[in-house]
């Protein structure tokens, strides 16, 4: 080791991104060490029906990573999305892996085996070449975290590049914690769609900074979307969800929080809804805010 | 109402279907009421088109902000109401959905969060022993159908022009995949899961029923009574069955077209315990 990376500062020496890391490693690095064991791994080769009918190559895990192992000494399942296949899109294959690793651990929990289910989302939504089937599988896993979220956290991590956009940001957004860094960005629909659906006047898709001040990491956790805003590091991100687990079920989920969110929606002025507004009306009224430095 | 305006499918078939017993004049955009099915009393949602909401890419039959909560809102005042009652009312949701609110408003605001509300309250409300039919009258589109109709015990839909369930709308999907229209209807005569058509998704053993023979603008009363009957039978024979969609992947035409899934759900439970002491 030469003198050179002795002396790097230690803030950036210390660095050890989860965003550089592909979904099975993320996957690996949640659990706790050496107990990483992954269902339905390459050498199963279960991959899409549909993609080569349409020409296009398949890859063997089809873009969903799932591994058992345990988070601070408890059972515990990771469903990782890979966003370098298909831009992290839900098709049946990769769906359903996810649908199945959550049906079985709530038929454990029902059982009286608690398993702590994580999600970390990196998915454009649906894949568009396995359109009505890529939706059908996203009700079922949405359906999933609505049973299972009764009896144990489901934890959700949103770490970027891609983000977390359609129907699974649905799924997100059911998630009992979200975990997010600055980079992640979450919403139900991607800035190009809004774009070509609604025209530039409404949202500009190139520009970059306006997006995640609107839909950024700081921006959701700051209003309440999200629980706990963490650096890319996956020390600090591993210990974010070894904590929204220790802080338990709560009370009502922030999607059951009906009335609260309507009254908070009755206040709100269409015509100057900008991401500061945001923050002073949602801000401090978030049902998260002390959780939300557990472990900043 | 305003008179002149013609009628938007959902708003048809809710009035066909509750009007009568609806009472006072339900509130756009999310009409909700209680109404007789058979020999019980059941709850009827519909997501109607809204000319004055004060969210301006919110004002057709789309899943908004307020849609989205709303539908919860109408969803879990049953479930509270029939929390100690030894039957719960069926919940009818009457599906006539273009699509999610795309606008800057609705992300910034957390659209994708009153959309999961609805998703939530559905998905709650069938666990609870609600039986949950989703009747779909006119497009069952992307985002708005899972928040309204895709977590119900039962999916129905007529066999009528206008009827059509997808993840994004025909034009915009071609945009995205860099195909025309036409070619992405041939595509959808191949690849069953590509296809808008109601026929297509029962295929996928997603559909319980298409029922023919409606018309879906003009029903007769003769055709109204008819689906208010399969949506009596529908409700009993839900209540009867799982509260989870296990069912999905339970018919001949899902061990056929679905089979990756059921492929996957099977392996993964015998790898599960693998290695453990259980």
């Amino acid at each position: 080791m030469n003198l050179a990376s002795t002396m790097a500062a230690p803030h950036f020496a210390a660095t050890d991104s989860f965003i550089e890391l592909a979904a099975r490693e993320r996957a690996r690095r949640l659990l706790d060490a050496d107990t990483f064991r992954e269902l339905l791994g390459p050498f199963d080769r279960i991959t899409s029906p549909w993609l080569p009918l349409q020409g296009i190559v398949c890859q063997a895990d089809d873009g969903a990573i799932v591994a058992r192992g345990t988070i601070d000494g408890m059972p515990a399942v990771v469903a990782a999305i890979e966003s370098a296949f298909q831009g992290g899109s839900i098709g049946e294959v990769s769906g359903s892996k996810i649908a199945a690793a959550l049906e079985l651990a709530l038929r454990d929990c029902e059982r009286g085996k608690i398993v702590r289910p994580v999600i970390v989302f990196e998915t454009g939504g649906v894949r568009l070449q396995e359109a009505n089937l890529g939706l059908a599988v996203i009700a079922e896993i949405q359906a999933a975290i609505v049973a299972l979220r009764r009896y144990v956290p489901v934890v959700g991590v949103i770490a970027g590049m891609v983000g977390c956009f359609g129907g699974m940001s649905l799924a997100a957004a059911l998630c009992t914690r979200l975990i997010m860094t600055r980079q992640g960005r979450l919403g139900m629909n991607g800035p190009e769609v809004i774009e070509q659906e609604a025209g530039i006047e409404e949202l500009d898709a190139s520009d970059r900074r306006r997006i995640w001040q609107l839909i950024g990491g700081e921006q959701r956790v700051a209003t309440g979307l999200a629980d706990t805003l963490v650096d890319d590091d996956a020390q600090v991100i591993g210990a974010a969800v070894r904590a929204a687990f220790a802080a338990g079920v709560p009370d009502v989920h922030r999607s059951e929080a009906v009335e609260r969110y309507l009254s908070l929606l009755s206040g709100v002025t269409p015509e100057t809804v900008t991401p500061e507004a945001m923050r002073a009306l949602f801000g401090g009224a978030s049902s998260n805010r002390d959780e939300r430095r557990l472990d900043r | 109402m305003n008179e002149t305006t013609p009628l938007s499918r959902g708003q048809r078939w809710f009035r066909a279907l509750a009007g009568d017993a609806a009472g006072n004049a339900p509130v756009s955009p999310i009409w909700y009421a209680d109404a007789p099915l058979c020999d019980e009393s059941a709850r009827f949602i519909a997501v109607v088109p809204d000319a004055d909401n004060r969210f301006p890419r919110a004002r057709e039959n789309v899943v908004g902000l307020e849609q989205g909560w709303r539908l919860a809102r109408a969803v879990r005042e049953v479930v509270d109401a029939d929390a100690r009652a030894e039957r719960r009312r069926p919940i009818v949701a009457i599906v006539d959905v273009k699509g999610q609110a795309y606008g800057y408003r609705e992300e910034t605001l957390g659209i994708h969060l009153a959309c999961a509300a609805a998703v939530d309250a559905y998905a709650s409300a069938r666990l609870a022993g609600h039986p949950i039919v989703a009747l779909i009258v006119g497009p069952a589109m992307s985002g708005a159908f899972l928040a309204h109709g895709y977590q119900a015990n039962r999916i129905l839909a007529l066999d009528a022009p206008g009827t059509m369930v997808h993840a994004m709308g025909k034009e915009a999907a071609a945009r995205v995949t860099r195909r025309c229209v036409e070619a992405l209807d041939a595509l959808g005569e191949t690849i069953t899961p590509m296809s808008y058509s109601l026929a297509a998704f029962a295929k996928l053993g997603l559909l319980d029923r298409l029922i023919d023979g409606v018309d879906a603008d003009a029903p007769t009363d003769e055709q109204v009574a008819r689906v208010r009957q399969i949506l009596a039978d529908t409700a009993a024979s839900a209540r009867c069955g799982p509260s989870d969609l296990s069912r999905r992947l339970d018919s001949d035409t899902a061990r056929t077209t679905r089979a990756a899934s059921i492929e996957v759900r099977r392996r993964m439970a015998m790898q599960w315990d693998a290695g453990e002491s259980a």
